[in-house]
């Protein structure tokens, strides 16, 4: 039993020790929080070993019936089990002092979080399809606990839980659908017998098991058009639960599509990866778009996650599109670049989900409009939350820079490589990436700057209070990992390198193809741009005369100190860009002036009220579900509470089957 | 790390910090003379800065420290960008970081660390100039990223050295439609970037205009000498850009004192030239409205997006 095999064991048998902990006797809620982290430092240590070459392989017939669980952990696998181990160690300590409440006490929701935590460590080391489904169910079941835990707070959790639980499913249904039809053409279900047959299966089944189960795995990483329960249901879950969906759960959407599309039916058809990076652009582009628009603290960073899940599908489609013309190292290069974005993304968004949560264990509120002034009562939260704001921006030193420079570089090289669909694809490609990071930007400025910084905006905010230790802690821990991969991205490359398949991606982000060498170091531009404060400072200490700062009054044009209202709040910093985007967007505006009896010329009051609905959630879901009521309030008719008429629906319907038996047999 | 990189490290900060309020003093007189001014001199602001850092420092009530340190970052941003951009000589002293790239994302920082500041004060002003600032930013940093692309796609590599040298090896590609279309969209960007006419407006305070001086109107003292330098040093920093990656002729490929010579002083007229007829033809245009500026930043934009398609399909 090697290191891997005896970490996923142990992840296995401490999740669900924790598990009947919670079930049998009445434990606190710190047992649950250390239980998952402990999961999660197993899972790491699994991971890690599978990603250094220690891959395992074990099957066990007897525990499930008709397929029975197999599991094998290979360095694919292994970096998603490693990553999704993190982000638990994170959320678990969190969880102590977080989860104190009488909401997420309840025995149901501390037996759902380690469970949820081990599902989503088993779903990449699923061997056979059966395992694959099962574990992916208990993960989409423990979530949805864990989402509705705080279904006392208000109805719109209920709400975000039904549209989590109806998409969620619908996406199982699709993957089931592929798999099935896979599994039907090789006639075994463990993945090395379809890696074989995968390759012999006729052009036309290829394609429909893939856009089935890319429609699951879609839905699952939040991809546009499948984005609508995301918004909905990462803000309403507890804080660390949106953590985990955010940082961990969506990754697994990226991991099935590499697993099926590129690792068992073995790249395919270029236009699978043309519909892949399509998808992925209109994601990064739509899901920023929406997030510079909100002004909902969580609900922002929730549409960041679909941002950036965009971006990976962009680096995975440029590699199956860079495979299927045969040019094997720049797939492996967009592929890296993808995968260190899972990573990355994963590390910011665990620290910006845990601050946000931090804000909203404070002050209870999650409302930009009326944050703010936050950096003098909780300076740890303040910091985290910039760290990760920086890195989820693309800008020095982060690690949303680094991935996208690789992933740039691929792109560059794919030009001249790959005929004419890359000739119209990559253009485009590069320009939703660049656009991306540009509004990412201003998101994160507007997030992090009007969040945190300037005066508070309602009374709640100004008694605001830092969080409990073990809070800071895990965001602490999830910051310092988000520095160090900014800085060192060189200590990951190997390992993810390992799961991509190889490419000659080396030292300090030093990447070698055939005939360019591009070269970029983090830590230089880090340490230069170090260097470059202390010399200025350095040059304004000494030639500055007066040294002491006096405090002075804000410029106020004269009239009066000037009260919070007059601050800039999110909605009118989104507001220039909102303008910009008017087409897209399409937001309501509805303004009410009413004017005085006496004259029309006089203005009494005006009302003005702005929304950005999601339209393509307008367009597309709408119809649907008002066909689905309509064509429940048809039904409604026939079920009107009489007995008697039910009696009769039994009796009728037996009579038909009689004679429909009569008649045929 | 070559002499002629390490050489070209220390001489292209010196020439930046020390030329750039030169620059700006130029380009002021330029525009005073055609506007029939007499102008107040090339080294006015010069003078201005001096001023400004003999004055007291001040904080204003209730900023943290993001607005403190928003200046520094600033100037060293666009520090490290005038030690690692080919401006004097091919070679650059940290080749790691000279990446169009990083550049770019340098550039931005500088940018998101005042417009943090801004937020900072809470004043109407600083988050008025903050937020128009960074919606000109997120449009400026997609053409900027996709004009850079065009240019590097040929070369296989957004290492600016290697631009510049492959632009030096093959003269004929700067009349290309590629560079051509590429160099139109920078320009725009550039001016949209530096915050000048049509733009946004340096010489002016009034609420309805302002982008980045709103931003910076609590600055007082030595924090805006050093806003002040910063901008003069971005405004050279992007044209100096611009020369070198259309026209690179002149910049030093040895490390010979002659040839160093004849880097620095192609440097200084290219610039001048540029900056020269950019405030000549500020004098012809008038602001534009602010929501009329997304449209010509989307034109830019298109140029960019098109000058990628055409380094395609006539490679």
């Amino acid at each position: 039993m090697n290191l891997a095999a005896t970490g996923m064991a142990a992840a296995v048998a401490i999740a669900v020790l924790t598990a009947l902990l919670a079930v049998v006797v009445r434990t606190r809620t710190s047992v649950v929080g250390v239980g998952t982290a402990l999961t999660g430092v197993a899972a790491v240590v699994a991971g890690a070993a599978a990603l250094a070459g220690g891959s395992f392989s074990v099957v066990l017939p007897g525990v499930l019936p008709l397929s029975g669980v197999s599991l094998t952990l290979d360095p694919l696998g292994g970096l998603f089990v490693a990553v999704t181990g993190g982000v638990a160690v994170a959320a678990g300590i969190y969880s102590m002092s977080y989860a104190d409440t009488p909401d997420l006490r309840a025995r149901g929701v501390r037996v759902a979080l380690p469970l949820f935590v081990v599902a989503m460590v088993l779903v990449p080391a699923a061997a056979n399809v059966g395992t694959l489904l099962v574990c992916w169910e208990l993960m989409a079941l423990t979530s949805l606990v864990l989402v509705v835990a705080e279904h006392r707070r208000g109805p719109q959790v209920a709400s975000a839980g039904r549209w989590y639980a109806v998409m969620t499913h619908l996406g199982f249904v699709s993957v089931l659908i592929g798999l099935m039809l896979f599994v039907a053409h090789t006639g075994d279900d463990s993945f090395a017998a379809m890696r074989e047959a995968g390759r012999h299966l006729s052009p036309a089944v290829a394609g429909v098991v893939f856009v089935a189960t890319l429609v699951g795995f879609a839905s699952k990483a939040g991809i546009v058009p499948l984005h609508a329960w995301l918004p909905r249901a990462h803000p309403e879950a507890p804080s660390h639960v949106s953590a985990l969906m955010s940082a961990a759960m969506v990754n697994l959407g990226v991991y099935g599509l590499v697993r099926v599309g590129v690792d068992l039916l073995g790249g395919g058809a270029a236009w699978w990866w043309l519909l892949v990076l399509a998808l992925g652009a209109v994601s990064a582009v739509y899901g920023i778009l929406q997030a510079a628009m909100s002004s909902d603290l969580k609900r922002l960073l929730g549409q960041s996650t679909t941002e950036n899940m965009g971006l990976v599908l962009i680096g995975v489609g440029a590699a199956g599109l860079f495979a299927s013309s045969g040019d094997r190292a720049l797939a492996a290069l967009a592929l890296t670049a993808a995968l260190v974005h899972v990573v990355g993304h994963a590390a910011f968004k665990t620290v910006l989900f845990l601050a946000a949560g931090s804000v909203l264990h404070a002050t209870g509120s999650r409302d930009l409009d009326a944050l703010g002034g936050l950096r003098p009562v909780m300076p740890v939260t303040t910091a985290a939350f910039g760290v990760g704001a920086l890195a989820a921006s693309a800008l020095p030193p982060g690690t949303a820079f680094v991935s996208e420079w690789l992933l740039l570089q691929a792109l560059i090289h794919g030009l001249p490589a790959g005929g004419v669909a890359a000739a119209i694809a990559m253009p485009v490609a590069v320009a939703a990436v660049a656009l991306t990071a540009g509004l990412a930007v201003a998101t994160f400025v507007k997030a992090f700057g009007v969040g945190f910084l300037a005066k508070p905006r309602s009374e709640a905010v100004a008694g605001a209070h830092e969080s409990p230790f073990t809070m800071l802690a895990a965001m602490g821990i999830a910051a310092v990992v988000c520095v160090v991969l900014a800085l060192w991205p060189a200590g990951i490359l190997p390992a993810v390198q390992a799961a991509a398949g190889g490419v000659a991606v080396s030292g300090d982000v030093t990447l070698r193809l055939n005939q360019a060498t591009g070269a970029l170091s983090p830590l230089l531009l880090t340490l230069g741009l170090v260097a470059a404060v202390a010399v200025v400072a350095a040059v304004m200490r000494a030639a500055v005369a007066r040294r002491v700062r006096r405090e002075a009054r804000l410029w106020d044009c004269g009239g009066g100190p000037m009260s919070a209202r007059m601050e800039y709040t999110a909605t009118s910093f989104a507001e220039p860009l909102q303008r910009v985007f008017d087409d897209v967007v399409q937001p309501e505006l509805d303004v009410d002036v009413s004017h005085h009896e006496e004259s029309r010329y006089l203005v009494q009051a005006v009302e003005y009220r702005r929304k950005v609905p999601d339209r393509i959630e307008r367009r597309l879901y709408q119809p649907v579900l008002s066909v689905i009521t309509a064509w429940g309030r048809a039904g409604r008719g026939l079920a009107p509470g009489s007995v008697h008429r039910y009696l009769g629906y039994g009796f009728y319907a037996v009579c038909g089957v009689l004679l429909l038996l009569a008649v045929t047999r | 790390m070559s002499a002629l990189g390490v050489i070209g490290g220390v001489v292209q900060p010196v020439l930046i910090v020390a030329g750039s309020p030169l620059l700006v003093g130029l380009m002021r007189q330029v525009r005073a003379r055609l506007e029939g001014r007499a102008g107040a001199g090339v080294g006015q602001p010069w003078r201005d800065l001096r001023k400004l850092l003999r004055k007291e420092r001040i904080a204003p009530r209730g900023t943290s420290e993001v607005f403190r340190f928003a200046p520094l970052v600033l100037v060293a941003t666009t520090l490290v960008v005038a030690v690692v951009v080919p401006f004097v000589a091919t070679e650059s002293a940290l080749d790691p970081v000279a990446d169009l790239f990083a550049v770019v994302a340098l550039l931005a920082l500088g940018a998101v660390a005042l417009a943090l500041a801004g937020l900072d004060t809470g004043t109407a002003f600083g988050g008025m100039g903050a937020s128009r600032e960074m919606t000109i930013l997120a449009l400026v940093e997609p053409t900027l990223l996709v004009a850079i692309f065009a240019l590097s796609v040929r070369v296989g590599s957004t290492n600016l050295g290697a631009i510049v040298s492959s632009t030096l090896h093959d003269p004929a590609r700067v009349i290309s439609p590629v560079s051509l279309l590429a160099a139109v969209a920078l320009i725009v960007v550039i001016v949209a970037e530096t915050g000048r006419i049509p733009v946004d407006n340096p010489s002016t305070h009034l609420e309805l205009t302002m982008v980045h001086e709103a931003m910076v109107l609590e600055h007082a003292g030595p924090d805006l000498a050093l806003v002040e330098l910063a901008s003069a040093m971005r405004l050279s920093v992007f044209l100096g850009l611009l020369a070198n990656l259309f026209v690179p002729w002149g910049i030093a490929t040895e490390a010979t004192p002659l040839a160093l010579l004849i880097g620095v002083l192609a440097l200084v007229v290219k610039v001048g030239v540029l900056g020269g007829l950019l405030a000549a033809g500020e004098v012809f245009v008038a602001k534009l409205r602010l929501f009329r500026v997304p449209e010509l930043l989307a034109g830019s934009f298109l140029l960019a997006l098109l000058a990628v398609a055409a380094s395609f399909f006539l490679a």
